[in-house]
């Protein structure tokens, strides 16, 4: 290799002109990636910026004129609007709460000492791997209100003394999603903390344990710490998801009963491939892509604050 | 210390521990059954006959096995369950062609982003990571109307192209991340000895990440495979529904065919869970890397 290294750098080397193709190569390198890229994301990005100002509308031939901010103002006066925005903030802020903590919890369990710990740690990626339609079929089945296994077992625990109609509930059907969401999604927090658990290096325990500390003050003044820059990116992405959330309140409510589970997402979908209301629908898409723009600023920004941390 | 007296102490040591330990395990296999019981009971379901599973109260073990709905769905030739075979045979065809895709693209992008130079790299590099938090909502009314004019509705390379976009970003975080630990002597070495750029992507850096291609084709295959709402709108005959808008169909059409939902529910699911279980270290490392530094 030194002799390698000689030869390169005791030759003229034809390193200068390879060094003023890399600007094409890298374009033809990455024109693949970017025609997908660009195609499917960045122009309909622009095209449906542009529709959110038209009164687009399939079943009307004649809709699809310039409206200003029409659309937004339309959305923002709907009653229905901000009722599902209240939906989605409840749904974000228990999902995101309950899966971190879980999560962290969890992460620290798993973290001990203990006998089949290497199959456990595996296990947890089942929810994770689960296709979202058959998370939603699956749980719909177990909150059945006839042959549903919650009733089952509510019933013969003596918990509830009649089988309920679980999803006739506007509130309950709202806690029931809100739970199966948690299930399939509070792996994905418990697989990163613990990967940022293991990071810590152990010997900080051992001189905790040295200077007297107890583990709940370890726990306080070293895993905390350490956790917060992985805390703070699941709670953003996890808020981006939520915002997101589409899959589960299709398959197991409709968005009923009574909107009662009537999200940002699925009220957005309504209006567009239901209604057909292209217009008004990519306005309510474009305000919730402002959102989780929003939301990914502030977590790639809170994201070179922990680097600037650690560094 | 006589050896009656250690042996006297660890014992004690033992049982002090010993509530801990128990409190540990009944935690751990708290744990496992919250994560395995839905599941199980998906599993169950499909392999009980309806009458098992509609008395009450409920019987949990099934007195008889029922294979009737995974026969259907493996050699039916009409109506949902075999419907349900074209769709799985769709799932595959278009996991199976992003992952490619996304593989062999993200390969090449990742190795721009990692050995060459040129002016906005940066910007480019987080504008491309950027892209993942575009929620398809937005994307999904343009793309339509862009497919349908394309002729593209209903066809599997929509839904491959769809899917593409929203893996590629991820595939080429973590295969820069694998680039980056491969040593840049190796491919000064090669272009010495009269390699060219594609010879040193294709026969050294290449081979040198098949952990990394690894990790994210099965990535990148589990996303694809599990994606939804893309399909469900891109979608509206056989010939491009994916397993996942099959299913969904299932739930309202069948209606009360629970039995049979479960079963499609379960094969759906095979897939991504037997390839999540067996390499699970991959998928926690894209994991990790996804969100971490995504």
């Amino acid at each position: 290799m030194r002799t390698a290294d000689a030869f390169v750098a005791g030759a003229p080397r034809p390193r200068r002109r390879l060094l003023e193709s890399e600007g094409l190569l890298a374009f033809l390198l990455l024109a693949p990636s970017l025609a997908v890229i660009f195609g499917v994301l960045v122009f309909p990005m622009l095209s449906s910026f542009a529709l959110s100002f038209t009164s687009l509308k399939l079943t009307d031939p004649k809709s699809g004129g310039f409206i200003a901010l029409g659309n937004y103002a339309a959305a923002l006066k709907d009653p229905i609007f901000w009722a599902s925005m209240r939906r989605t903030a409840i749904f974000a802020v228990s999902t995101v709460t309950v899966e971190t903590a879980l999560g962290v919890c969890v992460a620290m369990l798993l973290n001990q000492k203990f006998r089949g710990r290497a199959f456990v740690r595996g296990l947890v990626i089942l929810p994770w791997a689960l296709p979202y339609v058959v998370n939603g079929i699956m749980w719909k089945w177990i909150f059945d209100a006839n042959y549903g296994a919650l009733n089952a077992a509510l019933t013969q625990l003596g918990i509830i003394g009649d089988y309920k109609i679980w999803l006739g509930d506007p509130w309950t059907a709202m806690v029931l999603v809100i739970f199966a969401n948690i299930w399939k999604e509070t792996p994905v927090a418990i697989i990163l903390a613990l990967a940022a658990l293991q990071s810590i290096p152990s010997e900080l325990y051992e001189a905790a344990a040295i200077d007297g500390a107890r583990r709940f003050r370890a726990f306080g003044s070293i895993t905390l710490p350490l956790l917060k820059p992985i805390i703070l990116s699941l709670v953003v992405i996890k808020t981006i998801w939520a915002l997101k959330e589409f899959d589960l309140i299709y398959i197991i409510t409709k968005g009923g009963p009574a909107n009662g589970t009537n999200m940002f997402s699925y009220y957005i979908y309504q209006h567009t491939f239901q209604f057909l209301n292209f217009g008004y629908g990519s306005a309510l898409a474009y305000l919730l892509t402002l959102l989780a723009i929003g939301m990914s600023a502030v977590y790639m920004k809170s994201l070179k604050g922990g680097l600037d941390v650690e560094s | 210390m006589s050896r009656a007296e250690a042996k006297r102490g660890a014992a004690a040591a033992r049982k002090r521990i010993a509530p801990g330990r128990a409190a540990l395990y009944a935690a751990v296999a708290l744990v496992c059954v919250a994560i395995i019981a839905p599941y199980a009971w998906l599993v169950v379901s499909s392999l009980s006959f309806r009458v098992d599973l509609t008395t009450v109260p409920l019987k949990w073990f099934p007195k008889k096995l029922n294979l009737e709905n995974y026969k259907e769905i493996a050699l039916g030739s009409n109506g949902i369950k075999a419907s349900l075979k074209t769709g799985l045979l769709n799932s595959i065809a278009i996991a199976g062609s992003s992952t490619l895709f996304c593989l062999l693209a993200g390969s090449l992008a990742a190795y721009v982003f990692s050995r060459l130079r040129f002016r906005g790299k940066g910007a480019v590099f987080s504008f491309i990571l950027l892209t993942q938090f575009m929620p398809m909502i937005v994307l999904i009314i343009p793309i339509y109307i862009i497919m349908s004019r394309l002729g593209l509705l209903n066809t599997i390379p929509a839904l491959v192209i769809a899917d593409c976009a929203f893996i590629l970003p991820l595939v080429i975080w973590l295969m820069r991340g694998y680039f980056e630990a491969i040593p840049r002597d190796l491919e000064e070495m090669a272009r010495i000895d009269g390699c060219s750029r594609f010879g040193t992507i294709f026969r050294i850096i290449l081979p040198l990440s098949t952990p990394g291609l690894a990790a994210s084709g099965i990535f990148a295959f589990i996303i694809a495979w599990n994606e939804f709402f893309s399909a469900l709108v891109l979608s509206s005959t056989l010939r491009s529904k994916t397993i996942s808008v099959i299913i969904s169909e299932f739930s309202s059409k069948v209606g009360v065919d629970y039995v049979a939902m479960a079963a499609a529910g379960v094969v759906a699911s095979l897939p991504p869970v037997i390839l999540a279980l067996v390499f699970q270290k991959y998928i926690v490392q894209g994991l990790t890397a996804g969100a971490v530094k995504g």
